[in-house]
């Protein structure tokens, strides 16, 4: 103690503003103010309430980054206000921030959104323990070490939206239940004592909605402030799906697949044979308008030119020994 | 300076669908004096769908590609995002958990190879950045492309996740506010387009499986460059390029809006600062026509 100093900056917040019973398009009003390195974002949001419009609105409540509530987006990037310091937000924006509520399209008034959607999709997934519970058990049930760690702490997610929020493919696709319902999924998926069977993986491995229409962007695990990581859960899920033979015979599947076949082939991708087996004899034909305009430009190596990794029995001795998924 | 050497791992797009990424690579490290000794042992790295089926079996191969690199005693230089993000991650998971480790040896045994830990795994972009030096590239510069107004388009595997970070370039890059291309085009003498969409998603990923996802990232990304008053796009990632520059047809009807920009690889835009020739750096296999030269 004693050495620390506090340092101050001047900064000019830009602030999104919407009133839904008021207004009919949002607007960004400024506050210039002089901030210290010892506070966090919610701190800003406070003195804009306080010190400059009472009727400015946004979400709160345990001020220690476990309720989920001040989740809001700082020049683009979700983030719990309570934790976020604004010293390290300066370092990395610059002396303008952007305040604004987690997604701009539900934003309800000023920082507060309707989060009907991410709990619709949070309660699809059955994000409890499905089990029949003996209720004069004659022993403790126990779960080992080992069986939390498989949790992979999926049990830390404290539904502030920050991923969901974050993830472009929610953004565009209504349907897409989003990284933090998949890492829910994962969460009672891993628990050994869970019983759902294959209900809460099927619900996940639908097309358009499931973990198959993720982009892979990793915003997801940059945006959660707990270290949920989602997008491993995500992939933890693809693995379940194959192994608990929930998978269908469909696009997503077979691209996935299809890697193995084309390596063990020709140790490199085969890409227009992926194509073809990804989207079987009929789907393939779809893309053959931007085929052909590839192949004009000397973009696509025809069956018989196709090259080969050097080694290539050291690869597929190892596809051999190493596969551990069967599908 | 001591001449830099490298292990090159091409990745597949190289091979096949991007010649031009494969050109301009050697043209560029030509130009600046960098050996790259080409890992023709490598296999595909998976490209973040094959661990989704096969988490084990994406290690082994990953293991086995770095493992070759290691032979050599060189760092591996990837020239693809994805191909990166692949290698760093198996190399971090490996690093990190010693018994998964021997678990990906005993495998590797089998055909009489270990993986040690020993090779660093970077992108070509940040070879350049944190090894070459822009101060130099700079000097070298005989062509700037100071008539240009130019877009970097970053790629997500090169700068997230934000874990692998600090093992793979010196200087930390903030996947929020990303410099590196920037620089890389001032150092060129271009113009650096600021807009929102050049640290987000192009889509690649999801083609098939979600093709008006996908679609609409594609649009949304050229549409940002295009509104910032960009002339051409630049990145890094040979996959991003695949979408960027041969799927903006579907793209503009996704988003509602004619949309297209011709795109370069890194390597092309470097070599053209660099003064190499058209031919050089394969600017006849885009398809978006690279109209302004």
């Amino acid at each position: 103690m004693g050495t620390h100093k506090i340092t101050t900056q001047d900064v000019t917040f830009k602030v999104f503003r919407f009133n839904a019973d008021e207004d009919y398009l949002p607007y960004y009003k400024e506050y210039n103010m002089e901030v210290t390195s010892e506070e966090v974002v919610l701190d800003i949001l406070n003195r804009i309430k306080w010190d400059h419009d009472g009727s400015f609105s946004y979400r709160r409540s345990c001020r220690h980054g476990i309720c989920g509530a001040c989740a809001i987006k700082v020049n683009g990037r979700s983030t719990l206000a309570c934790k976020e310091s604004m010293k390290d937000m300066i370092e990395l924006f610059g002396n303008e921030i952007i305040l604004e509520p987690l997604s701009i399209k539900r934003a309800v008034k000023d920082m507060i959104i309707d989060k009907a959607d991410f709990w619709e999709k949070h309660a699809k997934v059955q994000p409890f323990l499905v089990s029949k519970i003996d209720e004069n058990p004659e022993a403790e049930h126990l779960v080992s070490p080992e069986e939390v760690e498989n949790l992979m702490d999926a049990d830390l997610c404290i539904q502030c939206g920050a991923c969901h929020y974050a993830c472009p493919v929610v953004e565009i696709n209504d349907d897409f239940m989003g990284p933090a319902a998949f890492a829910a999924a994962y969460r009672f998926e891993a628990d050994v004592r869970d019983e759902a069977g294959t209900s809460r993986l099927s619900e996940v491995n639908q097309e358009f909605q499931g973990v198959w229409d993720c982009v892979k962007c990793f915003e997801c695990q940059e945006a959660c402030p707990k270290d949920v990581n989602p997008i491993e859960k995500i992939t933890k899920l693809h693995n379940m799906i194959f192994a608990k033979a929930v998978a269908t015979n469909n696009v997503a599947t077979r691209h996935a697949v299809g890697f193995k076949h084309s390596i063990a082939k020709h140790g490199l991708l085969d890409e227009g044979e992926l194509v073809r087996y990804s989207e079987g004899n009929i789907g393939v034909l779809k893309h053959v308008p931007v085929a052909i305009k590839m192949f004009t430009k000397g973009k696509i190596v025809l069956p018989w030119n196709m090259p080969k990794s050097k080694n290539l029995d050291e690869i597929k001795k190892l596809v051999k020994s190493s596969s551990t998924a069967k599908f | 300076m001591e001449k830099l050497r490298y292990a090159l791992f091409t990745g597949c797009t190289a091979k096949e669908s991007t010649p031009e990424q494969m050109m301009s690579t050697m043209a560029v490290a030509n130009k600046l004096g960098i050996e790259l000794i080409e890992l023709t042992e490598a296999s595909c790295c998976g490209a973040s769908h094959l661990q989704d089926y096969d988490d084990f079996l994406s290690l082994v191969l990953n293991a086995r590609n770095i493992a070759y690199a290691e032979k050599h005693g060189l760092t591996m230089v990837t020239i693809c995002n994805t191909c990166q993000l692949n290698s760093a991650m198996t190399k971090h998971r490996l690093d990190n958990n010693a018994e998964l480790k021997a678990k990906v040896n005993a495998k590797l045994g089998e055909v009489g190879l270990e993986y040690k830990g020993t090779s660093q795994v970077i992108h070509f972009l940040y070879a350049i950045i944190d090894d070459f030096g822009l101060d130099k590239i700079k000097e070298m510069v005989v062509k700037p492309l100071s008539q240009f107004n130019i877009a970097p388009f970053y790629g997500c595997h090169n700068i997230r996740p934000s874990e692998l970070q600090n093992e793979t370039h010196k200087k930390a890059e903030n996947p929020y506010n990303p410099t590196s291309l920037d620089d890389l085009i001032i150092a060129c003498g271009g113009v650096n387009v600021d807009y929102t969409e050049k640290n987000k998603c192009c889509g690649f990923h999801a083609e098939l499986q979600a093709p008006r996802t996908a679609a609409i990232l594609t649009g949304n990304a050229v549409a940002g460059a295009m509104d910032a008053n960009a002339d051409w796009m630049v990145t890094p990632c040979p996959l991003c390029h695949l979408k960027l520059d041969t799927q903006t047809h579907h793209a503009s009807v996704a988003i509602g809006r004619e949309v297209s920009l011709p795109v370069l690889h890194m390597q092309q835009m470097l070599g053209l600062a660099l003064g190499c020739t058209n031919e050089e750096l394969g600017l006849k296999h885009h398809v978006t026509k690279v109209d302004f030269i």
